[in-house]
This record gives structure tokens, C-alpha cells and sequence, in this order.
């Protein structure tokens, strides 16, 4: 009903409310018309090919996922355009939510498995300062 | 069956290895992805990333760290090394309020300079300040003073010219800057923790009557908004060489083999009287392709990376260590990570 007569339908994220009434919004979807939630394009604000391109990663990873890609839409604008195209019905923000939770768990076994080396590391040279002595 | 092992290696070539043909490279992006490959199971297991990955550190001193990365892809690798260049903060400064300069370096220039000057205070302890305001408060500023008077030496020879002798504070280094400390910092800094990483920068240079006094605002900020933030000299990666010689080499040609290579990679030994070429160490190389302008030599040596193999290499500016740096980053993709989930949550919600 509402989707023949917009182009677009558009479901903006959480605004964070500003000093002057401005409005931050960190994460916005767009869906064209016609379609079903299983393709959506997520606008992600402030970011660049450092969240991109990992989370593209994790999502492309996802065996229901159609299609994943991201671009910078100008070189100006901090943002970019991720969008997901899923097979059948699963709807998009699925596999988004679920690419962010994988990439969180990555980051979290290097961040343990680093701190453990870099520990090993420090009381391998510790211990052999003690025994040069 | 030879036929049935051949594919396989080729595959495992194309999934593994970046290759480095003589006029170009190949095999540079990820392929595994679910579907691609007929017999693998490419979807994303935890459990199996877990088992394959390892980090390993090869050398680590107050200001630098060299580390494997081992079993990850390109995507967060990279990720990593563009969150240690720009988004992990330090402090900087930021505003200079300038009294007097007399000197013959101009303001912007003085305040471009010592923007640039690494300061030594912990940025996880501070808070970024709020856009709009001026003053800034203890918990997001750092204050410190400058003030130097170049006079004439009353004691120097009458014929020197020796700058060092004729003139006194003729030199304006770091450590003439001294740190104000604001509302309880005091109590949270003990004396001399609180100061520019480096003592003998060379800031300006005066002559007799020339003063530069000003005080300085540092405040917390990301590399991203400007590169006096960044808290790497450089933060940089290369992925494992990977070198294979698909025929025996031996004679002269291994000698000649082995000068085509950085010295280390390639190690020449005596079996049987003869001198028979191997790859001792392609970690050292630095692939200079010097091979590919032999001849007979190139057919036999195959160049290729390892390609989930990273081995990174940071340099501290010495505000945190290294391997607190590469933690912070970490922490800084989760962070991102975070706040997207927390996002849609509270989309889900309405």
C-alpha cells in the first residue's frame, strides 16, 4: 500500500539528539520498492573501508547470503553503502546483525590470543634475563 | 589420480597463495566464500578460525613490536592497520594562546610545530571535549607553558662566534615546556609523567631579545581528523614469502641463486661434493624479483605469498607501548561493532 506510492521507504536509525536540534544518525536502511526485507541497503554514517570491508567479510562468509557489498559514496562524505541481498526470505538485517556479532568475536579471540602471546613473550625475556645473571 | 592431485594443488595454490609472476600478480583476492569452491565448506566456524589462528611475537621493545598474525583474512587485517594509523587517540595540542613572539618563526607555524609534539600522558585517562567548548575543563585538557627570553652571554670570548657561547636560551627545546596542571590533576599525575615524549626537540631558534611565551591546550583526538593525532610513527604489514624451487638447483646456479635473493633466504650446501641449493629462511626476503631477470634461473623458482599469513610491524611515537596500541585498536573495531548493534536494538525496539 505505502510501498507503491513512495519511491523509497526509509528506516532511520536511532537519532542522538545534538546541541542545536541537530540530528546524528548513525545507521539508516533503504529498501526499494516492490521488494521484500530480503534486500536492503544499510547507510552506515562515519564510517569507511575500515568497518566496510571486514564486515563485508564476515556477511559474504554467511552461505545465505546472495550478495554483499559495500561502496564510499564520495570521497567527501564519511559513509557508505552496504547492501545485502539474502537468498529466499531471510531478511537482510539478519545476516548484518549477525556479521557484526562474528566480527565481534573475532576481534575478540585476536585481542586474548595477542594479550597472551605478548605475555608469554614478556616472561620468556624476563626469564631469560634472570638466567644470564 | 596425478591428474585428480595436480587440480587439487592448483586449488589450494589459488585459495592460499598470492602469486608473483614475472609481469604481474595473481590470486590477490579472497575466494573462499561459501559456494565458490565445489568440496570445501567455506561458511564462517568460529571454532575452526580458532583452531587455525595464531599470533606469534618475533621482537618487541619500549617503542616497536613486530607480530604474526596468522590464519586471518586481508578485510581485518587491514581493518586493523587503518584503526593504529587513525582512530586510536592520543593527546595533541590543539590550541596555542600566544602572549609573546618576537621570534622570527610567525605564530602559525610556532603552533603548527609544536602540534606536532608527541606528549606522553595516557589518552584512556582523558575524555574527548565537547564540540562548542572553549575553555575546556581538567578531565579533557592538558595545559603547559612556554616561555624562553634569549639574551646576550655577558661572558663569552670577545671574538667568538660560537652561537652556543655568545648567546644564552638561544635554542627553544621541549623541555622548556613546562606542564600546568589543572583542577586535581596534581593529585592524579605524579610530577614528571605528564610531558612531551621527547626532551631535545628542537622547537625555535632566538636571538638576543626575542621571547616566545604562550600556553598551550592539549585535548584527545583521532588520527582520522588530523596526523598530529596518530600514535604510530607507522603501523605496516607484509604477508609471509613463500618461496619454492621446482627443480633441484645446483653448481654454480645455486651460488648465482642464492645472490638473486636477500642474503639468508636462499642457503647453498655441499651434498655429495656438489653445492645444492635450498630455501633456508623466505621470511628474510624482500622480493626484489631480481630472479626474473635470470634467464634459465626464473623457470625454476616460484614467488608467492602466504596469504593468510600477516606480519605486522608497529612503531610506537613512545605515547603508549606498542602492544598497548595494537590492543586499543582492537578494542576500537569492537567498539564500532558495538555501536551498530546497539543501533539496531533500538531500531528492533520501536
Amino acid at each position: 500500500m505505502e510501498e507503491d506510492q513512495e519511491l523509497e521507504r526509509k528506516i532511520s536509525g536511532l537519532k542522538t539528539p545534538m546541541a542545536e536540534g541537530e540530528r546524528k544518525t548513525a545507521l539508516e536502511m533503504v529498501q526499494a520498492a516492490g521488494t521484500d526485507r530480503h534486500c536492503v541497503t544499510f547507510v552506515l554514517h562515519e564510517e569507511d573501508h575500515t568497518l566496510g570491508n571486514s564486515l563485508r567479510y564476515m556477511i559474504m562468509k554467511n552461505p545465505e547470503v546472495e550478495f554483499c557489498g559495500y561502496t564510499t559514496t564520495h570521497p567527501s562524505e564519511s559513509k557508505i553503502n552496504l547492501r545485502i541481498q539474502t537468498r529466499g526470505t531471510l531478511p537482510a538485517v539478519e545476516p548484518f546483525q549477525r556479521g557484526l556479532n562474528e566480527l565481534m568475536s573475532v576481534c575478540q579471540h585476536v585481542l586474548d590470543k595477542f594479550e597472551a602471546s605478548i605475555k608469554d613473550y614478556k616472561d620468556q625475556k624476563a626469564s631469560r634475563n634472570e638466567s644470564t645473571f | 589420480m596425478r591428474l585428480k592431485m595436480a587440480a587439487s594443488q592448483a586449488v589450494e595454490e589459488m585459495r592460499g597463495r598470492v602469486v608473483l609472476g614475472e609481469f604481474g600478480v595473481r590470486n590477490v583476492h579472497t575466494t573462499d566464500f561459501p559456494g565458490n569452491y565445489s568440496g570445501y565448506d567455506d561458511a564462517w566456524d568460529q571454532d575452526r578460525f580458532e583452531k587455525n589462528f595464531r599470533v606469534d611475537v618475533v621482537h618487541m621493545d619500549e617503542n616497536s613490536l613486530e607480530f604474526d598474525m596468522v590464519g586471518i583474512d586481508a578485510a581485518i587485517a587491514n581493518a586493523f592497520r587503518r584503526i593504529l594509523l587513525a582512530e586510536v587517540p592520543t593527546m595533541a595540542v590543539e590550541k596555542v594562546l600566544v602572549y609573546n613572539n618576537t621570534s622570527i618563526v610567525q605564530d602559525e607555524i610556532l603552533a603548527h610545530r609544536l602540534g606536532l609534539i608527541p606528549i606522553h600522558a595516557d589518552p584512556r585517562l582523558f575524555e574527548y571535549r565537547n564540540q562548542g567548548d572553549e575553555e575546556g575543563t581538567e578531565i579533557d585538557t592538558l595545559q603547559f607553558r612556554l616561555q624562553v627570553r634569549c639574551t646576550r652571554n655577558p661572558h663569552a670570548a670577545k671574538d667568538s662566534s660560537d652561537p652556543n657561547e655568545l648567546y644564552v636560551n638561544h635554542k627553544v627545546y621541549t623541555r622548556h615546556m613546562t606542564w600546568i596542571p589543572l583542577g586535581n590533576q596534581a593529585d592524579l599525575f605524579p610530577e614528571g609523567t605528564i610531558r612531551p615524549v621527547h626532551d631535545d626537540i628542537l622547537i625555535a631558534q632566538l636571538r638576543p631579545g626575542q621571547e616566545i611565551d604562550l600556553l598551550m591546550h592539549c585535548v584527545k583526538g583521532i588520527g582520522k581528523d588530523h596526523a598530529k593525532f596518530s600514535p604510530v610513527a607507522t603501523a605496516s604489514y607484509r604477508l609471509l614469502p613463500d618461496i619454492t624451487l621446482l627443480e633441484p638447483v645446483e653448481g654454480d646456479a645455486a651460488e648465482e641463486l642464492s645472490r638473486c635473493f636477500s642474503p639468508g633466504v636462499i642457503e647453498v650446501q655441499e651434498v655429495q661434493g656438489k653445492k645444492v641449493a635450498r630455501v633456508a629462511n623466505p621470511r628474510l626476503d624482500t622480493f626484489s624479483r631480481e630472479i626474473f631477470r635470470h634467464e634459465k634461473l626464473k623457470k625454476v623458482v616460484r614467488l608467492a605469498r602466504v596469504r593468510d599469513h600477516y606480519i605486522f610491524a608497529v612503531e610506537s611515537t613512545g605515547v603508549l607501548p606498542p602492544d598497548v596500541l595494537v590492543s586499543e585498536a582492537i578494542k576500537v573495531l569492537m567498539g564500532k561493532c558495538r555501536r551498530f548493534l546497539d543501533e539496531l536494538d533500538a531500531v528492533q525496539m520501536d
